[in-house]
């Protein structure tokens, strides 16, 4: 696909309007599984954290994990759905061996919640309103590992390896009603919209929503239609788009790929589309025929959830302050411009600098290290600032440790590179590579008297009171002591050596 | 020794306690029984002679210490193969499961071990519970002990065949469509549906969620009510379960006496299709109880009619969806894996070899009822009987205590006979049908020979939900009654084996 | 109320994945037929303005606590596995998607 020659951006949106949808996964990080009590912790060893019901042993049944349902209710209220008063699970039927029970417990045409909106906020400061069709309840599958097949890739393997240990997660899926009018600026929607929720679904407490850890995935849906039609065109459906920059990319390519397609007079397959991170592309998957029949039917061995309406307004009066508001309060309490907020929130700031200043750091001093370096490093590697590796306690401490002179600006530099780089917490970082500032005089003394030495007819001047001279020495010294002595105190020390009040 | 496996649950567990009789000389009795006649009779698919008789040891054990032994310490059972039993084969009658040891147990195993229940094996049963006569088993047909060459109803032939043949005083059946009391009535024996939701299903391989109910068979109501009580009660591990004191069915099973209470005759069990032994028979008991100084009256049921239909198309539909797990990938059967083949080929193909036609049959139809476009007319329809079933059954019970009808329309048939017409196997469970569909509590009680063919003929006495000990108390009553009248039970005029 | 053709069987026959013989398939087609002719009677309550019931019990809200219960070891839960390799269930090549 990638190889094949596309009409550019332009020219696409010069003929076409998209229409997306866009359908999230959610992970909620509860303690146990939706209908059985197995642990969700990551990392344990294959299988070990499965049981009757999660495996679909025959004759286990599922028991509902009430922090599922309440989460649920929460995201639904977080999104202004309308939370319903009677719901139930159904039984979407189809084989597949990471799905144990060869149907996925689900809901059907009884959503917990509906009807919503979430307002999302653009780079240039607009505001974009995607409208909600639906949260409703389900659980994730096993994973499979391909064995055989080119670099673990399903096709060409000989066999799967099945291990359910994610079987019976529970996710929320967030399906979006169709986002018309975005035009040109249909991928920074998607782009935006998976940003806002992802703030969403961290400020309710109910998720990391790392979708660098697949606690959050997302499917685009894109259709094109001629500028000026109604009637929608054939959609595509590119699965597990799994981070914010492959959101943005994956529409874009859709875009193109569909204008390119229909503008041959060709016409569009409704499909499955895998996206590659690597060149941006879309590739072809599974075609969908309607062989498909998922034969839905209320799960019999659950019975209906009817959240009492006064627990509902419970849940909607503790919600917490969701991120828009946050923003413009943190705005305000960290005095910056709407510009600056801006690039701020369009870098993914907002949640490490707060925590950064909880963890003792000033505004400014959180804000720097984070806008600066770990900014820029995110950018360069297509990652998520929130998701570098290290903590915003970590860049406090780095903070504490310049506020309290024991590092310059350039050493905690260095300091954060060694976190980033994994050598462990930022003191043993300084005492590892030994990098704190030199400014106690014994050390120093010795240096200077060098320097002295070294340059006596420098000294001779300042003696004779030239004392701008001095800067040449404060260089030899911090030269030797590789830069890390402190610049104000070497300089004092000189001049006292020299018998030279300082002005 | 041999009058051990004639004792009931009851006597067996009283001279237990007081010291008569050994658990394990008990244990040993029925497993010499079931080595003797079971070759003919096939109602054990599983013989667990080990863990029985180590079960019936820490029985006497117990008592030795002088610890407190439950009303059925020590009584031997058979248990349906539907029910899972950890480190013991449960197959479900298919060869789908062949060899499958299960690593729990499902809540009724556990209950019934901490009841001090010697389990002896597991009961033959129609593959997945789907059938009426226990000749769908991947494992060979049951005899019916009153005559082999007929069928001792389904699905759980085997639990029922083994009362009657005297190798367990107790068993556990599980009843779908009448499962439980359908083979009861045909092999002269008792058995019971509780009311939905009463006995845990956590462990019950599901044939139709919103049906399937696990229940006692006994050879005297007494011993049923026993068994009920130890089995039924809440299970946090069943969504369905319900959270409310068991029925005093115990005590009700005592009373035998019905006066004063309100019986009503269901009108549309009767008439074409109904034998006339079988009808001869049931008037008799209806007769009995107006004797007994029940006030009788008859009902109309008219919804029952659909019944049948609706149940054909509710149980196929959740049984597609329920056995789809069986895809050879996790556990069971998998054949058809040469290297070359995909999963989705050898799901196909293991399906192919693994299940029976009467299971394939029913997927096919639940898939077909399910599938777009037909299940607004077909599920959606059915489940709408369902609601109206529920309002004739409302309705007689706002007038009546209990209702009563013949368990089956005829007697046991011989094996084979129905064998390829599903619709005429199908009509065995006429009567016993809308009792699932609605969730109540229903009994099936020996109450005579079929002059015709002398054999046994059951009557179902059907109650409102969590109305169990109703069923008792009626079938208490009419069982004293008869004994009486005969001089000895039903059962001993069995042909022995 | 239609009946069901040898096709119609065939297709449901894919979907719940049983790899049918063709004799199977003209069997099934003839027994089904009549099966659907005799269960169709519960379409004349189509029309009929009655609330549908899914399930005999009028239970809502059966939750449990989101507290952890033991699980099965790694070796209880592949017991029962036809292969397994690296404490994983082996299955044959998947089709299809990742
Ligand atoms: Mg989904
Ligand atoms: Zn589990």
């Amino acid at each position: 696909m990638s190889v094949m020659t596309l009409v550019s951006y332009e020219d696409a949106l010069a003929s076409y309007d998209p229409v997306m949808g866009l359908e999230v996964h959610v992970e909620l990080g509860t303690k146990t599984k939706m209908f059985c009590g197995c642990s969700t912790e990551l990392g344990a060893e294959p299988n070990s954290q499965t049981c009757p019901t999660c495996l679909g042993l025959p004759g286990s049944l599922p028991v509902v994990n009430a922090v599922g349902v309440e989460s649920a209710v929460k995201i639904g209220l977080a999104l202004n759905c309308d939370i319903a008063e009677w719901c139930r699970f159904a039984r979407k039927n189809y084989f597949y061996p990471d799905m144990p029970k060869n149907f996925q417990t689900s809901q059907y045409d009884e959503p917990i919640a509906f009807n919503g909106y979430l307002d999302v906020q653009l780079e240039d400061g607009s505001t974009f309103r995607v409208e909600i069709e639906r949260a409703h309840m389900e659980e994730d599958t096993g994973k499979s590992s391909h064995v055989g097949g080119a670099t673990g890739r399903i096709h060409g393997a000989t066999h799967s390896l099945l291990d359910y240990n994610r079987a019976g997660i529970p996710l929320i899926e967030i399906v979006t009603k169709p986002i018309e009018g975005a035009g040109e600026r249909a991928p920074e929607v998607a782009k935006a919209y998976v940003a806002e929720l992802r703030e969403v679904i961290r400020s309710l407490g109910v998720s990391e929503a790392r979708m660098d850890k697949g606690q959050m995935r997302c499917d685009v849906n894109l259709s094109l239609r001629p500028n000026g039609t109604e009637k929608f065109g054939t959609r595509s459906e590119t699965k597990n788009v799994n981070s914010l920059r492959s959101v943005e990319r994956a529409a874009r390519y859709e875009i193109r790929r569909h204008a390119t397609v229909l503008s041959d007079g060709g016409t569009i397959v409704q499909e499955t589309r895998h996206f590659h991170e690597d060149d941006g592309s879309t590739t072809s998957g599974r075609i969908k025929d309607n062989a498909e029949d998922y034969r839905y039917f209320p799960e019999p061995d659950l019975v209906p959830v009817a959240p009492a309406r006064a627990w509902v307004e419970e849940l909607r009066a503790a919600l917490p302050e969701l991120p828009r508001v946050r923003r413009a309060r943190l705005q305000a309490e960290w005095g910056l411009s709407d510009k600056d907020m801006q690039s701020v929130l369009n870098a993914g700031a907002v949640g490490p600098i707060q925590e950064t200043i909880a963890a003792g750091a000033p505004a400014d001093q959180a804000r720097k290290w984070w806008m600066g370096e770990l900014a820029r490093r995110a950018n360069e590697t297509g990652t998520e600032l929130s998701e570098q590796p290290i903590t915003p306690v970590q860049v406090a401490r780095v903070a504490a440790l310049v506020a309290e002179g024991k590092l310059n600006d350039k050493l905690a530099r260095q300091v954060i590179e060694g976190v980033l780089a994994g050598e462990g917490e930022p003191d043993e970082i300084v005492e590892k590579r030994g990098l704190a500032v030199v400014s106690d005089d014994s050390a120093l003394g010795a240096a200077v008297d060098q320097a002295i030495a070294e340059n006596e007819g420098i000294a001779a001047k300042i003696r004779d009171g030239k004392i701008q001279a001095v800067g040449a020495l404060v260089g030899a010294v911090m030269k030797a002591t590789r830069g890390q002595a402190d610049a104000a105190r070497v300089k004092d020390l000189i001049l006292e050596k020299l018998g030279v009040e300082g002005q | 020794m041999t009058e051990l496996i004639r004792y009931t649950a009851a006597e067996t567990a009283g001279a237990i306690a007081k010291g008569e009789v050994s658990a394990v000389e008990v244990a040993q009795a029925h497993l010499d029984r079931i080595e003797a006649v079971d070759k003919k009779v096939n109602a054990f698919l599983h013989v667990d002679t080990e863990g029985a008789l180590a079960a019936a040891k820490a029985v006497d054990e117990k008592r030795a210490k002088g610890e407190e032994l439950g009303p059925l310490a020590g009584v031997p059972l058979a248990l349906k193969d539907v029910f899972t039993t950890k480190g013991v084969p449960t197959t479900c009658g298919s060869k789908m499961l062949e060899g499958w040891i299960p690593p729990y147990d499902a809540t009724l195993t556990s209950r019934l071990k901490d009841a001090g229940v010697v389990i002896l094996g597991k009961t033959n049963m129609d593959e997945f519970a789907m059938g009426s006569s226990t000749e769908n088993s991947a494992y060979g047909p049951t005899g019916n002990p009153w005559d082999l060459t007929r069928i001792p109803g389904g699905s759980g032939g085997g639990s029922a065949a083994a009362l009657a043949a005297f190798e367990a005083p107790l068993a556990i059946g599980t009843d779908t469509g009448g499962s439980i009391r359908q083979p009861g009535a045909v092999t002269g024996t008792v058995g019971v549906k509780p009311t939905y939701g009463s006995v845990s299903r956590y462990g019950l391989v599901a044939f139709s969620s919103s049906l399937d109910q696990g229940g006692p068979c006994a050879r005297t109501v007494l011993d049923a009510a026993l068994l009920h009580e130890a089995i039924a009660g809440h299970d946090p591990l069943d969504s369905t379960s319900i959270d409310a004191p068991v029925p005093a069915v115990v005590e009700a099973a005592k009373m035998r006496d019905v006066r004063g209470m309100r019986i009503g005759v269901v009108k549309e069990f009767a008439g074409e299709g109904y034998q006339a032994g079988v009808m001869e028979r049931f008037n008799e008991s209806v007769e009995l109880l107006r004797e007994l100084g029940a006030e009788v009256v008859e009902v109309s049921c008219p919804s029952f009619t659909l019944a049948l239909p609706a149940y054909y198309l509710i149980a196929p539909s959740e049984c597609s969806s329920n056995l789809a797990r069986f895809d050879a990938m996790r556990y069971g059967l998998r054949v058809g894996d040469d290297g070359t083949r995909s999963a989705e080929e050898v799901t196909a193909l293991t399906r192919e070899a693994g299940f029976g036609d009467e299971v394939k049959r029913r997927i096919i139809l639940g898939t077909y009822a399910l599938s777009s476009g037909y299940y607004d007319a077909y599920y959606g329809s059915a489940q709408k009987v369902r609601t109206l079933i529920s309002r004739d059954f409302d309705a007689a019970f706002a007038g009546v205590d209990v209702l009563v009808s013949p368990t089956t329309p005829t007697t046991a048939f011989p094996i084979g006979e129905r064998a390829d017409d599903p619709m005429a196997m199908y009509l065995a469970d006429l009567c016993t049908i809308p009792s699932n569909l609605a969730g109540n509590a229903a009994m099936s009680l020996p109450v005579g020979l079929a002059p015709e063919d002398n054999l046994p003929v059951g009557l179902q006495i059907i109650a409102p939900a969590m109305a169990d000990d109703r069923l008792y108390r009626v079938g208490g009553a009419v069982e004293a009654a008869l004994n009486d009248k005969w001089g000895h039970t039903l059962l001993e005029e069995a042909p022995a084996l | 109320m239609p009946g069901i053709t040898r096709e119609e069987v065939a297709h449901l026959a894919r979907l719940s994945r049983l790899e049918l013989k063709p004799e199977e398939l003209d069997h099934f087609a003839e027994q089904l037929d009549v099966i659907i002719g005799a269960v169709a009677r519960v379409s004349e309550v189509a029309g009929q303005d009655v609330p549908p019931t899914s399930h005999p019990l009028p239970l809502t809200n059966v939750m449990r606590a989101d507290e952890v219960r033991p699980s099965l070891t790694p070796e209880q839960a592949l017991s029962g596995a036809p292969a397994a390799e690296e404490q994983r269930f082996r299955v044959p090549q998947i089709l299809g998607e990742d």
